[in-house]
């Protein structure tokens, strides 16, 4: 049904209903934030977009992949991949001293010595982190 | 020989648009001396019910207002307005969560400086809220009694991002047989040393609390 470029036009349904899941409001600023970066590379085709996902973003990688697809639609990122790195969670620990990972979101301590961890120092990126260009 | 693909490294946040306004907002509130929580919860958990006591007590001592998110009703904010604080709807239409720039624009009319504090009641959604800054102080989520104690370990992520909780509806804990010593575990366990104050916006139960630790919050802003 959305084959043809005339029916593309008139096809509109699940966008409605995807608009509840958060995941396409953050595709739709997925590709403002591309096309700006794109007017810097006038010219280039603009193979992929690269994403830093943190395991605390509140954002799931599926759902973004299936959001995206949606929002790339009648844009110039039609035939553009999303490539997501996943960001696990990174804390610093109080008690070792340094860099740690934790036990899991739901258990938010140190995975060496279970200090609770209150400083998180990676795990909320929500960044594009580079644009894949056709040579 | 055929030309390789280049990667262009970028480093731009995805919410930079929602970050920008959300800054914008900080500095706005900051000037005029308002002090800003944002709420976060399941539908049901007693937002507006917390709220409505909230303002009403605020209202002895300060100047409070409230914004509230809802999907399509303004049945909140006619039940907030019975505070007699200024009380503003958002309809949110189809979209789960509240953009900076919806409170922007729903702020246009109001004077911040007359303000002590302003509420926004987001949407009552555990999953979406949680990615986008609204230029608040202060993020507080709120876990009904009736709700269970295990909602923080469903919902970490958003619990993780919050300032404070405040356990709702506590004069039920005891015919739903809330464990409010799990509950606090739970909460610790996803967001270690987060305060959690308990209370009841029908009897009273804990309000002073809440409305002190407000109070101080704003002093120590």
């Amino acid at each position: 049904m959305a084959g043809s470029a005339s029916g593309k036009q008139l096809w509109r349904p699940s966008y409605t209903l995807v608009r509840r899941m958060h995941e396409l409001s953050i595709a739709m600023s997925i590709i403002d934030v591309a096309e700006e970066e794109a007017e810097r590379h006038c010219g280039r085709r603009i193979e992929a977009i690269h994403l830093k996902l943190g395991a605390l973003s509140g954002v799931v990688s599926g759902a973004l992949q299936s959001a995206f697809e949606l929002a790339r639609e009648q844009t110039m990122f039609e035939s553009c991949r999303l490539v997501i790195e996943e960001i696990p969670i990174v804390v610093f620990c109080s008690k070792c001293q340094t860099e740690r990972s934790v036990r899991s979101p739901q258990w938010f301590c140190c995975a060496e010595c279970d200090t609770p961890a209150t400083q998180v120092l990676q795990g909320r990126e929500l960044q594009v982190s580079g644009l894949e260009l056709s040579a | 020989m055929i030309a390789e693909p280049r990667i262009v490294e970028v480093r731009q946040n995805i919410l930079k648009h929602n970050d920008q306004i959300a800054r914008v907002l900080r500095q706005r509130f900051r000037e005029a001396g308002v002090f800003v929580v944002s709420m976060v919860s399941s539908p049901g958990s007693g937002k507006t019910a917390l709220l409505e006591k909230t303002l009403k007590l605020l209202r002895e001592n300060y100047r409070p207002a409230a914004l509230v998110g809802d999907l399509a009703t303004d049945n909140d904010a006619v039940r907030l307005a019975r505070s007699q604080a200024p009380v503003k709807q958002i309809v949110t239409g189809t979209l789960c969560h509240l953009e900076a720039a919806m409170v922007q624009h729903a702020l246009e009319e109001w004077t911040l400086a007359d303000l002590d504090f302003l509420f926004i009641e987001n949407v009552g959604n555990l999953v979406c809220p949680s990615s986008w800054d609204l230029g608040e102080d202060l993020r507080l989520v709120l876990l009904s009694v009736t709700e269970g104690e295990d909602k923080p370990l469903k919902y970490p992520t958003i619990f993780n991002s919050a300032d404070v909780a405040v356990v709702t509806k506590i004069d039920l804990a005891e015919a739903v047989e809330f464990d409010s010593e799990a509950a606090q575990r739970n909460i610790q366990a996803v967001r270690p040393g987060m305060r959690v104050i308990q209370v009841s916006s029908k009897t009273g139960q804990g309000m002073d609390d809440w409305i002190e630790f407000l109070v101080s919050q704003r002093r120590g802003a």
